[in-house]
């Protein structure tokens, strides 16, 4: 499954309400508490661009919102794509 | 981020991930294998209020769960109380038990909470292999332990399993054993800490079976949970999952039922205890700024391993099996599957390995005399 595409950019997203976002020097560490998984996000910008979700309409708005390149949202949209499947980010009614 | 992430793990993160807190060295068994050498509670153990100061901390510092043990962790006056102390605080709890106080209410008020895993110790199929490890009547405690739990509707409770020369055949049966009760799992390697020094060297899986370890955990993936603790397997090839390192003073350490802060759960000894979390600035400051911490975290020679093109895949091995067992910490791991150990264990001269610096084994009566009378 790996590099499948499963948020898309026209959509809202919120963290888990489950999970618990921690700093560290690399970036942060995510706990979920619902499934004990915890999961490394080892992008700074990642972990901005997730924290900021839920107060955006899409996540386009979202990326925007950080000061993400538009040429870099691919990779950013991949990141994304992990984190919903292991449950860390969800999406959410939008509006 | 061109740095691995096993290598900013090595450096150390700002709390631990994973962190074991025996609550109390009080048991009513005595495993040959204990690694914590309990038996007798020690009257230096934390207090209640003690103990939820440190659960205090922990929530500052996002520890998202704990692994409490001890000793037998339900003996305590109050288990109850620290655990809901916990789970209120957002810390989830993991909890290893022998079952003793798993009868049907606690089962029932158990299945009632969130955030809450429980962990049965077993280390036989049967009673005979079982018992023989861990006392008499502790088999027909944990799977009476481990009935309650399901008819209470407990949910995906873990059964934990330490890997000997004579329970290495049961995996497969241990796996159907869990199934059934749509348990999960844990293996978990043997170490010649606590009383484990003594009964390592007759109980550890002999090189063969190391190998029918490694197949077996690789056919399961991640279905069975390991604590990472078979990576020095990983000599063998494919790497297990896990994050292959030593994560002592790095990811994970051990709180004591007396508040002293070890590197990790396998090394009871002067040599790996950081500090208190009674000490000024408690348990953050030890994690932070203890010496010891700080030099775990620099980078490690492969000594004497330097030379072999497995160091890569077993990183050297398990630092507390090489301690008690009386090797150099930075030469190979006394099971290393290439033989590389062999020949200095046996020229170990096994009387002067560093001991456990912690002993609260009962003592042994064979004969028990009324008190008398005045």
């Amino acid at each position: 499954m790996r590099g499948v595409l499963t948020v898309s950019l026209d959509r809202a997203y919120e963290l888990h309400p489950q999970v618990a976002l921690r700093p560290e020097p690399f970036g942060a560490l995510a706990y979920h508490y619902g499934n004990r998984r915890l999961v490394f996000l080892r992008k700074p910008e990642v972990v901005a661009v997730v924290r900021g979700l839920s107060g955006h309409a899409t996540l386009a708005d979202a990326l925007r919102a950080a000061k993400v390149e538009e040429r870099r949202w691919p990779s950013f949209l991949k990141a994304l794509s992990g984190l919903e499947t292991s449950e860390i980010v969800r999406e959410r009614a939008s509006g | 981020m061109s740095e691995r992430l096993v290598d900013q793990l090595k450096g150390g993160l700002d709390a631990p991930i994973c962190l074991t807190w025996e609550l109390t060295y009080a048991c009513n068994l005595s495993c040959v294998h204990c690694l914590s050498s309990s038996g007798r509670r020690d009257p230096r153990e934390l207090t209640t209020a003690e103990a939820k100061a440190v659960l205090d901390e922990l929530r500052e510092l996002q520890v998202f769960y704990i692994n409490i043990g001890g000793g037998e962790p339900t003996i305590r006056r109050d288990f109850f109380e620290l655990v809901e102390y916990s789970v209120a605080n957002g810390i989830g709890v993991k909890f290893s038990t022998n079952g003793v106080a798993i009868d049907a209410p606690t089962a029932r008020r158990l299945a009632s909470m969130d955030y809450l895993d429980v962990q049965i110790s077993l280390d036989g199929l049967d009673a005979a292999t079982n018992d023989a490890v861990r006392g008499e009547g502790s088999y027909a405690m944990a799977r009476r332990a481990m009935d309650h739990l399901a008819e209470a509707g407990f949910g995906p409770f873990k059964i934990s399993i330490v890997v000997t020369r004579h329970n290495v055949d049961q995996l497969d049966g241990f796996k159907t054993l869990a199934d059934s009760y749509g348990a999960q799992l844990r293996v978990t390697r043997l170490r010649p800490s606590g009383r484990g020094a003594e009964t390592w060297h007759e109980l550890h899986p002999t090189n063969d079976q190391q190998r029918q370890i490694y197949r077996w955990l690789l056919g399961q993936g991640e279905q069975v949970l390991t604590g990472d603790s078979f990576f020095h397997l990983n000599a063998l090839g494919e790497p297990l999952p896990g994050l292959n390192l030593c994560g002592a003073g790095r990811v994970v350490c051990l709180i004591d039922p007396i508040g002293d802060v070890y590197a990790c759960p396998f090394v009871i000894h002067d040599q790996f205890k950081a500090g208190s979390v009674r000490d000024p600035g408690g348990f953050a400051r030890v994690w932070r700024h203890s010496e010891l911490f700080s030099s775990l975290r620099e980078p490690t020679s492969a000594g004497a391993c330097a030379s072999c093109g497995s160091y890569d895949a077993c990183q050297g091995g398990c630092m507390a099996a090489k301690f008690f067992v009386g090797l150099p910490l930075d030469g190979p791991d006394p099971e290393c599957v290439g033989g590389s150990a062999d020949t200095a264990l046996a020229a170990v001269d096994r009387t002067a390995v560093p001991r456990p610096s912690m002993d609260h084994t009962r003592p042994v009566t064979l004969l028990r005399r009324k008190p008398a009378r005045i």
